[in-house]
């Protein structure tokens, strides 16, 4: 079994393999000067895919997938994801791939830039634009954060048909089947930036996790703000007591441990660094009632924040945690976020990092 | 029938087998419609060249004979049979 680490930053992928989760071997750039926003490692099939979303400044945005980790990349002539030519959109980045469940082995769903969610039913080669999503009435008044106006998590729920979106800005919005009825689910999130700061949408959502336990329970971190829902996205209440701040961009939950999830606190919107210039890890073991932060292996000289999917966790029974910075530091933890090593640094801007386990 | 070559920079070479050099029909006689004939013949490399809603993309510069369309009729750019459409990226990116 090899542990294999998938880094999309602003110039480029680079794939990290270990046999230990402590050991890494570093290979790239590939696709060098293409930025990689978005990385998906489907390993419900095999090989697995890597599959990624890049956008050149020059070129444009589109879809690449490689069925050998990397060594050769294909991509549709016509465009994965690609806006109906009477949809009056045109893509500008693909922010999210995300494979559906074990029993869908073919759904693969996206959420791009402009504000829009798409949907494959074969395996990543092409995608539908879901119309109900694009056509709604609120957006023309979602906005657009730092990061451009986009869908950033695609949560589909592998027990039902059920999908949840989150997105910068505008907030979380489900719909019971992935296709139509659409309603906004944001009650109890903040938005202190309008005059009424607890609105029916419009949040700045920065990522929603689901928990280990199903989808009743999900963490939602804010634009100031971390919160957890009990009840499906209905209502949610603030776990941010315990943490040295409430700002940040990622939130990641345990696939096998309920209750346990990680957040990288950034001191403010207005100051983008950790706390004090340390980076810091914080893992919950009670849902959010209670934070340990982790030190061991993260620098205490760190000025730059941790995005929104430079974050994840892997699915190996001692969760393994991975972080990457925007000064193109990247750490693993093989023991739930105790300890970390790096596994690179001097990269570009990491945007996004993905672990599976393959054979 | 115009006919017209379009000239490619390296880093796009892969979207065509290694041409760098197309002979292209322009029937409209615009540059419009020489891009039109790529969407047919080489969908990837169009995709490079333009958007979905058929927009040049900002940091793609066109030339007809080393003029900039930009500053003649934009993608309605006049082209005469056996012009050359040179296609090049734009000066950009140290931001980065």
């Amino acid at each position: 079994m090899t542990h294999v680490l998938a880094i999309g930053t602003r110039k480029g992928l680079w794939l990290a393999r270990s046999d230990d989760r402590v050991t890494w071997t570093l290979d790239g750039p590939h696709l060098l000067m293409r930025e990689v926003a978005s990385v998906a490692i489907d390993t419900r099939r095999t090989p697995a895919r890597l599959l990624v979303g890049t956008m050149s400044e020059h070129w444009g945005p589109t879809v690449l997938w490689s069925d050998d980790l990397g060594a050769t990349w294909e991509e549709t002539d016509h465009g994965a994801i690609q806006f109906p030519a009477d949809s009056g959109g045109t893509l500008k980045r693909v922010w999210q791939l995300q494979p559906d469940s074990a029993e869908r082995p073919d759904v693969v769903w996206a959420g791009c830039e402009p504000i829009s969610l798409w949907k494959s039913e074969d395996a990543g080669r092409s995608f539908a634009l879901v119309k109900d999503l694009w056509e709604h009435p609120h957006a023309t008044q979602w906005g657009a954060g730092f990061g451009g106006a986009a869908i950033h998590t695609v949560l589909p729920d592998p027990a039902s048909d059920r999908v949840l979106v989150a997105m910068s800005t505008g907030g979380v919005y489900v719909s019971d089947d992935g296709a139509t009825g659409w309603a906004p689910h944001n009650r109890g999130i903040s938005a202190y930036f309008f005059p009424d700061p607890l609105p029916e949408f419009g949040q700045c959502v920065h990522k929603v996790a689901a928990d280990a336990s199903g989808h009743q329970r999900l963490y939602a971190q804010n634009h100031h703000g971390v919160y957890r829902s009990d009840n499906g996205a209905m209502s949610w209440q603030s776990i941010a007591d315990g943490l040295p701040t409430d700002f940040g961009f990622s939130i990641v939950a345990s696939p096998h441990a309920p209750g346990t999830a990680w957040v990288v606190p950034v001191k403010a919107d207005g100051e983008r660094i950790p706390p004090d210039g340390k980076l810091r890890v914080h893992r919950t073991t009670d849902a959010g009632e209670t934070w340990q932060a982790s030190r061991a292996g993260l620098p205490d000289d760190c000025f730059t924040p941790v995005l929104r999917d430079a974050v994840c966790v892997d699915r190996e029974e001692s969760t393994g945690v991975y972080l990457g910075t925007r000064d193109g530091c990247v750490y693993a933890s093989a023991d739930g976020g105790e300890t970390f090593q790096t596994v690179a640094a001097h990269l570009p801007d990491v945007l996004v990092v993905r672990a599976v386990s393959v054979p | 029938m115009v006919t017209v070559t379009v000239s490619l920079p390296r880093v796009l070479a892969d979207t065509t087998g290694g041409d760098r050099s197309l002979t292209v029909a322009a029937p409209a006689g615009t540059v419009r419609s020489a891009l039109e004939t790529l969407a047919g013949s080489h969908p990837l490399l169009h995709r490079r060249l333009r958007d979905e809603a058929g927009a040049l993309r900002r940091y793609v510069n066109v030339y007809v004979d080393g003029a900039d369309i930009r500053r003649e009729q934009g993608l309605e750019t006049a082209v005469t049979d056996g012009a050359t459409v040179t296609v090049l990226p734009s000066v950009a990116g140290g931001s980065r």
